[in-house]
C-alpha cells in the first residue's frame, strides 16, 4: 500500500508546493487588487464630497454678503 | 437600502471564516491518496468557480427585478453582481489552470468540456461591460444590459447540464447529487471554504454597492444643493444619476 501511494501521486510532494502556493497567491492577489482599486475610488469619492462641501460653503458666504451690498447701494 | 450598514461585522465574519477555511485546508484535511499535496488547490478553485457561476445567475435574477420594476437600482445591483462574479471567475480560472499544469502537465486542455464551457461563460459575461457602455442613453443601457444578463444567466445552468451529460472528460467529478465522493474531513474543509468564498462575494458586493450608492448620493446632493444641471454624466457607471 505504501509503495503504491508513493508511485501513485500525479505529482511528487516536493514539486507540488509551488503550484499550491501559486493558486492561493493568485486568489489573494486578485482580492487585493480589487480592494486597492475600490480604495482608490473611495478616496476619489471623499475628495468629491470635500469639494461639494467647499462649494456649498462658498455659496453660503456669497449669499450672506449679497444683502449688505444691496443695502449699501 | 443602506449597503454600508453592518458591513464591518460581515467583513469580520468573512475574514474569520476564510481564516478557519485556510487552517482546515493546510492543517486538518488529509492529503489526497492520488494527487497528494496538489489537491489542496481544490479547496480554493472549486468554491471560486461555483460562486462565480452562482454570481452570474444572481445577476440575472436582479436583472429580472429591473425589468419588472423599471427601478435602476436593480440594474446597479445586477451590474455589481456580474462584476464580482467576473473577478471570482478569473481567479477560479487561473487557479484551475495552475492545478491543470500541476496535475495534467498542461496549462489548458481544449478537449475538456468543463474547462471550455467555463471559459465560454466567462467570455460571454466579459462582453457585458463593452456592450453596456457602448450605449449612451442610461435607460436604454440599463434595459439592454438587463436583457443580456437574463439570457446569459439562463445559459449558465444549461451549459452546466450539457457538460454533465458529456461522456468524455478528464476533469474529476467530486460533487454529485448522490452525495459526492469526498471523505468527511475533506467535505467539511470544502464546505467551510465554500461558505468563506460565498461570504467574501457578499461582502465585496455590498462594499461596491455602498461605494456606488455613496457616489450616486453625492451627485444628487450636488444637483439639488447647487442647482448644477450641467453636471457632466459619469463615465462608465451603472449608478443612476
Amino acid at each position: 500500500m505504501t509503495g503504491w501511494l508513493a508511485a501513485a501521486p500525479a505529482l511528487p510532494l516536493h514539486s507540488a508546493g509551488k503550484y499550491v502556493a501559486g493558486a492561493y497567491i493568485v486568489f489573494v492577489a486578485v482580492v487585493l487588487i480589487y480592494v486597492s482599486i475600490m480604495a482608490r475610488r473611495l478616496s476619489a469619492t471623499q475628495r468629491e464630497l470635500a469639494r461639494l462641501q467647499r462649494e456649498i460653503e462658498a455659496r453660503h458666504s456669497e449669499r450672506d454678503e449679497q444683502p449688505e451690498i444691496e443695502t449699501a447701494a | 437600502m443602506i449597503y454600508g450598514r453592518g458591513l464591518r461585522g460581515l467583513a469580520l465574519v468573512t475574514t474569520a471564516t476564510v481564516t478557519v477555511a485556510l487552517a482546515l485546508v493546510f492543517f486538518y484535511a488529509p492529503l489526497d491518496a492520488d494527487q497528494g499535496f496538489i489537491q489542496k488547490i481544490f479547496y480554493i478553485h472549486v468554491p471560486l468557480a461555483i460562486v462565480s457561476l452562482g454570481g452570474f445567475v444572481f445577476g440575472g435574477v436582479l436583472a429580472v427585478g429591473h425589468l419588472r420594476t423599471g427601478d435602476r437600482r436593480w440594474d446597479m445591483r445586477s451590474y455589481v453582481a456580474i462584476h464580482m462574479a467576473l473577478i471570482f471567475g478569473i481567479a477560479g480560472l487561473l487557479s484551475g489552470s495552475i492545478w491543470a499544469k500541476a496535475s495534467w502537465g498542461h496549462w489548458w486542455v481544449w478537449n475538456e468540456p468543463t474547462l471550455v464551457s467555463f471559459l465560454i461563460v466567462l467570455l460571454l459575461f466579459s462582453t457585458y461591460q463593452p456592450l453596456r457602455f457602448a450605449i449612451e442613453d442610461p435607460e436604454r443601457q440599463a434595459r439592454y444590459a438587463s436583457v443580456f444578463t437574463i439570457v446569459a444567466a439562463a445559459f449558465v445552468p444549461l451549459n452546466f447540464i450539457a457538460v454533465r451529460l458529456a461522456q468524455q472528460y478528464v476533469h474529476p467529478r467530486v460533487l454529485t447529487l448522490s452525495g459526492g465522493n469526498l471523505p468527511g474531513s475533506m467535505a467539511l474543509t470544502f464546505y467551510v471554504s465554500l461558505i468563506g468564498i460565498v461570504l467574501l462575494y457578499i461582502t465585496l458586493w455590498r462594499y461596491e454597492m455602498a461605494a456606488k450608492s455613496a457616489r450616486m448620493h453625492i451627485r444628487r446632493l450636488r444637483r439639488s444643493l447647487l442647482d448644477d444641471e450641467a453636471l457632466p454624466a459619469m463615465k462608465r457607471s451603472a449608478a443612476p444619476s
